[in-house]
C-alpha cells in the first residue's frame, strides 16, 4: 500500500461526492444498452439445454442419435464433450460436474445435454428427442436432514474436513469451521441471563431481472470470442479456457451491460456449453436461459439452520456468545457458512465468542453468492437473540446494542483487530433519527437490528488514456452493475483535474487489460476506484515529466495543480500553468502518447456496518405483514456518488424484507422446485414497500486515498432481523424461521391465544 | 399450430368444432399465452376471437349487463355504469394481474380456465352472472358456477365458445364487495377470495344474499348457508360470526405453495367478514 | 409452418414483418425487427421488462402474439424521445438515479408513460400501484418512484404554464 494512499480526511473534494448523471444513462433509458441478450451474429445458432428432472439420478445412458438426425440440428453436447482437464483442482472440477453432469444428475435441473440449432423450435424439439436414462436416486434437499446419519450421500468422495479424526465414512458434510477466541463456557456461567434459540431460514434467489445469456463464437483454430452478462468476464474468460483445454489467450470475453447480480453472475453456467456447442457447430451460438431455468440452474444462496446462545450480566454486559451455522449450498462444496461464521457475532465486542459452521451439500443447485454471502442469515439468528435479551434485561435494544458495540480497537470475533469504524455512529445517528421517536399505529411495531461486512479488495488492472483534447479514456475491468462508471469518472476527474464529462470510462474487453477479480465483495468503487486513482497519479507523473521536458527544467520542479502543470516553486522557473489538454496535444513530440496505468491486489478494504430501523404493522386476522417504515443509516467511508450509494443502502434493505417476508425456494416431496418462476418467488413488488430513507455516515477508510469503503452489501444483513424484531412487537409472537410468511404467522398467533 | 381470426361467433365456433387437434381460444391471452410459452400446452389450432364485435362491447341492456368475451379488465374499470350497479365484480376483475394484464385480461377467460383461485369468479358467483355459451348448433345460457367443473376443466362441448357474461339488473339497495388474501399487495393468486352480494330493505334488513369463495375447495363455491346466515339480519356481529363461521365450515382447501389448509379455512372467514361489511355499506346499510 | 404476414405500426412507423403463429410480440420486436429496448425477464407476464403499448394499451409484449399486432399501434421504448430531447420520464430517472442496472427500465419507463398518461396527477400509493407490475431487483423502487412523481409535478407545472 502507498503511503500517499492514506486518506486526507480533511481534503475537500472538487467533484468527488457530487451527483452528476451516468455516462451509461441515455443508453439506458432510450432502451438502446445492450445486454447479454441483445447480441447477435451472422449465423447465429440457438443454444438449449437439457435439464435434469430428477433431484437425484445416476445418467446410465444417453441417446442423442434421433436429435442429431433432425434437420437444422448442428450440434449436440454432453459429458462426453467436457473431458476432465481440471488436473487436480477440486473446485474447478464441482464447476465442471456443475455446468453439464457427469455419472449423476445432483438436483433438477442440472444440465444433462445441449443443442444449437437453427432456431428456438428446432432445439426444443431436439431435446425432446434426446432420450436420457435415469436411476432414480433417495434425495435430500433440508440442511438438517442431510446431516443426519443414514441421509442419502451426493458424493462418496465427502469426508469431513475440519474434524479430528477425519471421518471413515463419506457424509454430506464437507467441512467444519471454528472463529473465536476466549472461553465461552466460562463466559455463561458468569451471565444472569442466558438466552438460546433455533433459526431456520430458506433459501433465496437474487432475482435479477436478467436472464444468464451469453453469445459464443468458437472456430476450429482455437480461437474464440464470447459476449455475456457476468460481473467478472476474466473470471469466465479463465474458467471456460481451463474448462474447455483452450490457451486463455485465444478466448476474447466482453462483458455485455448486465441486468443485475448481487453474486449470482459471479460464476459460469451457461458459458462453457455454449463455447463447447459453437466450437462444435463452428458457428456462433446464443444461448439465454428461461427464467424457469434461472430458478432451477443457476445459483440461489444457501438454506440454513444456527442455534445462537448469548449470555448477559444483569446490567447489560455480554459474557459469551456462542452459534453453531449449518449452511447446505447446494449440490457441491462451498455454501457461505464460512462467512456466516466470522460475521456472526462481528458487530460486537466480546470477550468469550464462539462460531462453529459446517458447510452441506444436498440436492439444490450450487449455490453462487448472494450479497454478503452467509452474514444476513446468521445476522437474523444473532441480532433475533440480542433484541429479546434486551427486552428481558428492561434495556432499550438500541442501549444494550450501543453498551457491546465493537468499536475500534475490539478484537473481532473472526480475527483481526478493528481500526476505525463506523457501528457506534450509526447506532447514535439511529437514536436520534426522527424515525426512532415517531407514533406508531394500531398493530404496528419497532424493530432494529445491525450488520457488518467484510468488503473485498482483490485483483484489479486499469488504463487511463488521455487524449489530445484534453480528455480521458478509463479503461476498467470490472462490469457496471449500479453506476461505477460514473463512480470511476469522479475519481479520475478529481485526480486530473478535469471536469467529470471530459472522462469516458468502458469496460474493456480481457484483452485490453490484466487480470481483474469480478465485480463482488462490495469492492469494485474501492479497488478499481483506487487503482483509477494510482493510475491518474501515474499519468499526473507523466505530465508533470512532459512539462518539465517543454520548459526545460527537471521533473521534480513541476507540480499538478488543478488539472495544470506548474513550476513548483520560483526557483523552478517563471512558466505560465500548461493544461492537461496542452501538454497531451505535444505527446507526439515529446515521446508519444500519455497513458497512466496501475495494476495491483487491492487491500485494506474496510469493513462496513449499519444500522437499520423497521416499523412493521401485522394484520392479527390474517398475519399480513406491511413494512410501513424503513430506514437505512450506514458507514459508506466516502460517498463517491451519493445517489448511488443511497441506491445500493435501500435496494439491499428491499432484497432483505423481501427474504424476511415472501421469497423462498419450496420444494416438494419428490425434490423439485415448485416456484420457479416470479408468480409464486414472491420478490417485493412496488405497492409493497415504503420509501426507504437512507443516512449516509462517512467514517474513512485508512486503506483509500479518499476514504471510500464498499457500501454494495451490508444493507441486506440487518433486515431479516430488524422485520423479525418488528413483527414481534406489532404482534406480540417471535418467529424463528423465515420467511414469516402470513400462514405461518397466523399459526403462530393461534398457538399464543391458545 | 394455426393462428385464426373470425369475424363472426359462428365462424369460431365451426373452426373449433372441426379441428382435429388440440384448439383454443384466444381472448386477452394472458393465461394461455403463457401456458404456450412454458411448452405446458402445444395447440394446433388458436382461434382469436377479438375481431368479433359482440365480444368487444359491454351492453347495458333491460335485464342487466351483456359483457363481451373479449373486454379487457381496464375496459371494466372504465365503465362508469357497471362499475355503479356492481363494484364487486369489477373490483374482482381488475385484480387480475397487473395494469400490463389488466390491459388484456378477461372475465370470461378468468371463467374458463377453471381455476379455484380465479379472482373475478367468486364475485361473478356472488352475483348471480350467467354465461352465454355460442356452439356449432346452438346457444346456451348456464349459471357461471356452471361453467368448471375441476381445477383446470369447464362443461364447455368441443366447439362451443362462451360469448359473454349475463349480469341481472340491480334491484334497490344492492351492494357486492370482493376481498381476496396474497401474501403481497399485487401480482399474486389469491390464497382465498371471498365475495358476497347483498340486497337491503328499507330498514337495512338484508333481503337477499350471495356468498362465493375461491381458492379453498375444487372449484369456486357458491356457499348458500352463508347467504342464510345474513338473510333475514341486520348483518350485525352476530350475523357475521355466522357468515365467518358457514363460510370457514364450506371451505375443503388443501396445503400447497401458497397457503396451508388451516390458513385457508381461517381467513375465508376473516374476508367474508369484511366483505360483508363492505357490500353492505355499498347498499347503503348503515 | 407456414409464415403469417403482419402490417402495423410501430412508434409512428408503418412497420410490416412475417411470423410464426406461435411467435411473441417480444419475439418478433426483438429478434426480427432489432427492436431489443423491450427486454425478456420472465416470458410470463410477472416481471413487466417487456411493457409496451398496444393501441394505446400498456401490456406485455411477452402475453401477446405476433400475430395479433396486425392492423394495430405499438409503442415502445425506442420511440419515447423526440429526436434529441428525452421524454421528461427519461431525464427524470437520469436525474433521480432511478436506475441501477438498468434492464427494468425500458418497462418501467414505458409503464409510467402510461400510467401518466392515465393519471397526471398520481399519489405515492397510486405510482407504486401503478407499477406493481414492473419487477427491479435494484433500486428498492424508492427513487423510481420519487423520479415518476416528479415528472408527474414538472408536466403539471409546464402545462399549466403553457
Amino acid at each position: 500500500m502507498p503511503l500517499d494512499s492514506r486518506p486526507d480526511t480533511k481534503r475537500s473534494f472538487a467533484v468527488v461526492g457530487t451527483r452528476p448523471l451516468r455516462p451509461d444513462g441515455i443508453d439506458k433509458v432510450t432502451g438502446r444498452a445492450k445486454f447479454g441478450a441483445d447480441a447477435v451474429a451472422p449465423g447465429m445458432l440457438v443454444g438449449r439445454i437439457l435439464r435434469s428432472p430428477h433431484a437425484h439420478a445416476r445418467i446410465k445412458k444417453i441417446d442423442t442419435s434421433k436429435a442429431e438426425k433432425l434437420a437444422g440440428v448442428k450440434a449436440i453436447v454432453t459429458r462426453a464433450d467436457f473431458p476432465d482437464h481440471t488436473d487436480g483442482d477440486a473446485a474447478l472440477y464441482d464447476v465442471l460436474y456443475n455446468i453439464m453432469a457427469r455419472e449423476k444428475a445432483l438436483y433438477e435441473g442440472h444440465a444433462v445435454a445441449a443443442v444449437a440449432a437453427v432456431d428456438a423450435r428446432t432445439a426444443r424439439e431436439a431435446l425432446k428427442l434426446i432420450k436420457v436414462e435415469y436411476e432414480i436416486l433417495p434425495h435430500v434437499t433440508d440442511v438438517d436432514e442431510a446431516m443426519k446419519p443414514g441421509a442419502p450421500v451426493l458424493h462418496a468422495t465427502v469426508f469431513t474436513d475440519g474434524v479430528e479424526p477425519k471421518p471413515k465414512k463419506p457424509s454430506n458434510i464437507v467441512r467444519r469451521y471454528e472463529f473465536g477466541h476466549g472461553d465461552v463456557e466460562a463466559g455463561f456461567k458468569k451471565a444472569d441471563i442466558v438466552v438460546a434459540r433455533t433459526f431456520k431460514t430458506e433459501a433465496t434467489h437474487q432475482g435479477y431481472i436478467e436472464p444468464h445469456a451469453c453469445l459464443a463464437n468458437a472456430g476450429p483454430d482455437g480461437q474464440a470470442e464470447l459476449w455475456v452478462c457476468t460481473q467478472g468476464h476474466f473470471m469466465v474468460r479463465d474458467t471456460c479456457a481451463r474448462l474447455l483445454g483452450m490457451d486463455i489467450s485465444k478466448l476474447r470475453v466482453t462483458a455485455s451491460e448486465i441486468g443485475g447480480g448481487f453474486g449470482g453472475k459471479t460464476t459460469v453456467f451457461i458459458e462453457p456449453v455454449a463455447l463447447a456447442l459453437s466450437r462444435k457447430a463452428n458457428r456462433p451460438v446464443k444461448v439465454v436461459m428461461t427464467r424457469e431455468e434461472v430458478f432451477k440452474a443457476s445459483g440461489p444462496t444457501a438454506s440454513t439452520s444456527v442455534d445462537v446462545k448469548i449470555g448477559v450480566t444483569k446490567d447489560g454486559r455480554i459474557t459469551a456468545a456462542d452459534a453453531t451455522l449449518r449452511y447446505q449450498g447446494g449440490a457441491f462444496a462451498g455454501s457461505p457458512v464460512e462467512f456466516g461464521a466470522m460475521s456472526a457475532f462481528a458487530c460486537y465486542d466480546l470477550e468469550n465468542v464462539r462460531a462453529i459452521g459446517y458447510d452441506v451439500v444436498t440436492n439444490r443447485p450450487k449455490q453462487a453468492a448472494y450479497r454478503a454471502p452467509g452474514a444476513p442469515m446468521a445476522a437474523f439468528a444473532v441480532e433475533s437473540v440480542v433484541e429479546e435479551l434486551a427486552k428481558k434485561l428492561g434495556l432499550a435494544p438500541i442501549d444494550f446494542r450501543i453498551k457491546n458495540a465493537a468499536r475500534e480497537g475490539t478484537h473481532a470475533s473472526y480475527g483481526p483487530t478493528y481500526g476505525p469504524i463506523g457501528l457506534l455512529p450509526t447506532l447514535e445517528k439511529a437514536k436520534q433519527h426522527p424515525h426512532f421517536k415517531a407514533p406508531l399505529g394500531p398493530n404496528q411495531g419497532r424493530g432494529m437490528a445491525c450488520g457488518f461486512w467484510f468488503n473485498f479488495g482483490g485483483q484489479t488492472c486499469v488504463s487511463l488514456n488521455l487524449n489530445n483534447d484534453g480528455t480521458a479514456a478509463l479503461s476498467v475491468g470490472t462490469p457496471d452493475i449500479g453506476g461505477s462508471r460514473a463512480s470511476m469518472c469522479l475519481m479520475a476527474a478529481e485526480e486530473l483535474g478535469i471536469p467529470y464529462d471530459k472522462v469516458r470510462a468502458v469496460v474493456a474487453d480481457t484483452s485490453s487489460l490484466g487480470y481483474n477479480d469480478v465485480t463482488d465483495g462490495s469492492r469494485t468503487t474501492f479497488a478499481t476506484g483506487m487503482a483509477t486513482i494510482l493510475a491518474a497519479r501515474d499519468a499526473i507523473k507523466k505530465l508533470t515529466a512532459r512539462a518539465a521536458q517543454i520548459w526545460g527544467i527537471p521533473a521534480e520542479a513541476v507540480t499538478w495543480e488543478k488539472g495544470h502543470a506548474k513550476p513548483a516553486g520560483a526557483n523552478a522557473g517563471n512558466f505560465p500553468p500548461m493544461s492537461l489538454a496542452e501538454i497531451v496535444a505535444q505527446a507526439g513530440a515529446t515521446g508519444g502518447p500519455i497513458a497512466g496505468h496501475h495494476e495491483y491486489s487491492a487491500d485494506g478494504a474496510g469493513v462496513s456496518f449499519a444500522t437499520h430501523i423497521c416499523d412493521a404493522e401485522v394484520d392479527p386476522e390474517t398475519g399480513f405483514t406491511r413494512i410501513v417504515r424503513y430506514t437505512v443509516l450506514q458507514d459508506a467511508g466516502k460517498a463517491v456518488h451519493p445517489s448511488y450509494v443511497e441506491g445500493q443502502f435501500q435496494g439491499g434493505a428491499v432484497q432483505g424484507i423481501g427474504w424476511a417476508l415472501n421469497e423462498e425456494y419450496i420444494y416438494g416431496k419428490d425434490g423439485r422446485l415448485q416456484n420457479a418462476g416470479f408468480l409464486d418467488y414472491r420478490i417485493p413488488v412496488c405497492s409493497d414497500l415504503p420509501m426507504i430513507d437512507t443516512v449516509i455516515l462517512e467514517i474513512p477508510n485508512p486503506g483509500h486515498p479518499y476514504g471510500v469503503r464498499g457500501v454494495g452489501e451490508t444493507s441486506i444483513v440487518p433486515p431479516l432481523a430488524a422485520i423479525a424484531n418488528a413483527v414481534s412487537a406489532a404482534s406480540g409472537v417471535r418467529l424463528t424461521s423465515l420467511p414469516m410468511s402470513p400462514p405461518k404467522i397466523l399459526a403462530a398467533l393461534e398457538a399464543k391465544a391458545g | 399450430m394455426r393462428y385464426e381470426r373470425p369475424s363472426t361467433m359462428k365462424q369460431a365456433s365451426a373452426l373449433l368444432a372441426k379441428e382435429k387437434g388440440k384448439a383454443f381460444v384466444l381472448a386477452g391471452g394472458t393465461d394461455l399465452l403463457v401456458r404456450l410459452r412454458t411448452g405446458f400446452i402445444e395447440p394446433d389450432l388458436i382461434v382469436d376471437i377479438k375481431r368479433i364485435v359482440a365480444t368487444r362491447e359491454i351492453q347495458s341492456t333491460a335485464a342487466g349487463f351483456r359483457i363481451g368475451a373479449a373486454v379487457t379488465g381496464a375496459e371494466l374499470g372504465e365503465h362508469a355504469k357497471l362499475q355503479k350497479a356492481w363494484p364487486g365484480v369489477v373490483e374482482a376483475a381488475n385484480l387480475i394481474g397487473s395494469k400490463q394484464v389488466q390491459g388484456r385480461c378477461t372475465m370470461t377467460g378468468n371463467l374458463c380456465n377453471a381455476s379455484p383461485a380465479a379472482d373475478s369468479v367468486p364475485a361473478l358467483v356472488a352475483a348471480g352472472a350467467k354465461a352465454v355459451i355460442v356452439g356449432p348448433k346452438a346457444k346456451r345460457t348456464i349459471p357461471v358456477e356452471q361453467v368448471p367443473v375441476a381445477p383446470g376443466r369447464t362443461s364447455l362441448r368441443k366447439g362451443e365458445i362462451v360469448e359473454s357474461i349475463l349480469l341481472p339488473k340491480r334491484p334497490a339497495r344492492s351492494g357486492d364487495a370482493y376481498l381476496r388474501f396474497i401474501p403481497r399487495t399485487e401480482m399474486d393468486i389469491a390464497v382465498v377470495g371471498v365475495a358476497v352480494s347483498v340486497t337491503l330493505d328499507a330498514k337495512g334488513v338484508c333481503t337477499d344474499a350471495r356468498v362465493s369463495l375461491g381458492a379453498v375447495a375444487p372449484t369456486v363455491l357458491l356457499v348458500p348457508e352463508a347467504a342464510k346466515a345474513l338473510i333475514g339480519t341486520k348483518m350485525d356481529k352476530a350475523a357475521l360470526d355466522g357468515l365467518a363461521k358457514a363460510c370457514s365450515a364450506a371451505c375443503q382447501p388443501i396445503d400447497d405453495k401458497r397457503g396451508t389448509r388451516e390458513f385457508r379455512i381461517k381467513v375465508a372467514g376473516v374476508l367474508a367478514r369484511r366483505a360483508a361489511q363492505i357490500a353492505r355499506r355499498r347498499a347503503g346499510g348503515k | 409452418m407456414s409464415g403469417i404476414h403482419v402490417t402495423t405500426k410501430i412508434n409512428g412507423d408503418v412497420v410490416e414483418y412475417v411470423c410464426d403463429a406461435d411467435e411473441t410480440l417480444l419475439d418478433v420486436l426483438r429478434n426480427r425487427l432489432g427492436l431489443t429496448g423491450a427486454k425478456e425477464g420472465c416470458s410470463t407476464g410477472d416481471c413487466g421488462a417487456c411493457s409496451v403499448t398496444l393501441d394505446g394499451r400498456l401490456t406485455c409484449s411477452c402475453l401477446v402474439l405476433g400475430a395479433e399486432a396486425d392492423g394495430a399501434e405499438i409503442g415502445t421504448i425506442e420511440g419515447m424521445a423526440k429526436g434529441e430531447e428525452l421524454h421528461p420520464l427519461q431525464r427524470k430517472f437520469l436525474q433521480h438515479a432511478a436506475l441501477q442496472c438498468g434492464i427494468c427500465t425500458p418497462g418501467i419507463l414505458v409503464a409510467a408513460k402510461a400510467l401518466l398518461e392515465h393519471n397526471p396527477k398520481p399519489t405515492e400509493t397510486e405510482v407504486r400501484f401503478g407499477l406493481a407490475g414492473n419487477l427491479c431487483r435494484c433500486t428498492g423502487y424508492d427513487k423510481i418512484v420519487r423520479a415518476v412523481l416528479d415528472t408527474a409535478e414538472e408536466m403539471h407545472r409546464s402545462a399549466r404554464g403553457a
